[in-house]
């Protein structure tokens, strides 16, 4: 497979990718949320590009998978470990999600396409789709108390200290207010797919 | 929402919740809420065995208790590892777990060995394996619900399978608090009947997974 000059340069594209991505990601772990967006700009990217090849006849769930996938390794962004791959982390999840949504929609026959593990950040794509569902609207349908700490911090842009003032709730219990909420989202998504 | 706005949304908040996330903590309350609540049950069901002391003080009584808790590591160490997106179980972890089940099988066949071939079958049947393998699978479902909450802290991709080890692990759990109940003593008993239990506690764990640990 080395022997092929054009699959050899998309390996060392890959690579650099790789290598990119991951600085991101670890320096948004530690706190870093313009790292951290670079991050999942470049992972949606690449993503988009990957479900596209893997799903051409459901383009139009694309972008709804993708969003899925971001909030799946947002909600997981804890298990993964600083100096694995993050290739193999995002594509497992990926791939999860893939499956996930095979199910929901029966689509059996495109289990058949193996998927390859090699190929996830040789291309990108970032020319978003219209998502057909609106994740805005589902955030809506939570209650208050998962829906609050998301909405002072995600959507009124308030730091984490400014929300925990305005709330009375301490810190900690806002960041876990909202890994929560995060998650009763992601569940929402499933029921409504 | 469009995608750009979504990571807009993700990327105000990118460090991981602090404190009860972790793993370490997680899997520690998981295992520790189930040993209790898999003690109470065995406690209140079933009672401690009343030569509980006196047979503590046999060499039989530790190796006994050793065998679910050798299983039980080794299945926590394989749930540990299909609790996190992208690893690979790995053959060491594997054979971690075959290995105290083939030590109990070798003990059990040395012990069989030494007595007359008319004796072999009681040895093995004891007094009480019509109910054993049930009772520690009974014994589990408490733990079953304690290392699922843990696994579901995290994020597993193969839920069968981490549905199963996640079982198995709560089996462990179970037959580690049996023994403290079970009248029986003898290799040839417990290297069947209560890897049998721990077994059915791990098929639960698979079917449930699926369900459970959806994310």
């Amino acid at each position: 497979m080395t022997s092929d000059p054009a699959r050899e340069h998309a390996g060392e594209g890959a690579f650099a990718v790789e290598h990119e991505l991951r600085r991101c990601f670890v320096l948004g772990l530690a706190g870093d949320a313009a790292a951290y967006r670079r991050c999942l700009d470049g992972l949606a990217t690449h993503l988009r590009a990957y479900l596209r090849r893997r799903l051409p006849r459901a383009l139009e769930d694309v972008e709804d998978i993708l969003q899925d996938t971001l909030l799946a390794v947002h909600n997981a962004r804890h298990t993964y470990r600083e100096g694995e791959p993050l290739t193999a982390w995002v594509h497992a999840i990926t791939r999860y999600k893939l499956m996930d949504f095979f199910r929901s929609h029966a689509r059996r026959e495109a289990l058949h396409d193996p998927i390859d593990d090699d190929d996830l950040f040789v291309a990108s794509d970032a020319e978003p789709a219209d998502a057909r569902r609106d994740v805005g609207q589902l955030l809506e349908t939570l209650p208050d108390r998962h829906r609050l700490p998301i909405e002072l911090v995600k959507l009124q842009g308030l730091s984490v200290a400014e929300a925990a003032e305005c709330s009375g709730l301490s810190e900690s219990a806002v960041k876990v207010g909202i890994h929560r909420g995060l998650k009763a989202l992601a569940a929402r998504i499933r029921s409504s797919a | 929402m469009k995608t750009d706005d979504l990571i807009d949304f993700l990327a105000r908040e990118p460090a991981p919740p602090p404190g009860r996330q972790t793993e370490r903590r997680r899997f520690s309350a998981g295992i520790l809420a189930g040993l209790a609540a898999s003690s109470l049950l065995m406690v209140g069901l079933l009672g401690l065995r009343p030569d509980l002391t006196q047979v503590s003080h046999t060499p039989m009584f530790w190796v006994r208790l050793a065998f679910p808790s050798a299983v039980g590591v080794a299945a926590l160490l394989i749930t540990l590892r299909l609790s996190r997106p992208g690893t690979r179980v790995g053959g060491s972890r594997w054979a971690g777990l075959g290995l105290p089940i083939l030590l109990a099988w070798v003990l059990a066949g040395v012990v069989i060995a030494q007595v007359p071939g008319d004796a072999r079958g009681a040895l093995v049947l004891g007094h009480t394996w019509k109910v054993c393998s049930t009772l520690i699978a009974m014994l589990s479902l408490p733990s079953i619900v304690a290392v699922f909450w843990a696994v579901r802290g995290m994020a597993p991709v193969h839920l069968r399978l981490a549905g199963a080890a996640a079982g198995l692990l709560a089996g462990a759990m179970a037959a580690i608090t049996y023994c403290l109940h079970c009248p029986e003593i003898a290799p040839p008993f417990w290297s069947v009947w209560y890897l049998l239990g721990m077994l059915i506690a791990g098929g639960l764990g698979a079917l449930a997974g699926p369900r459970w640990l959806r994310w």
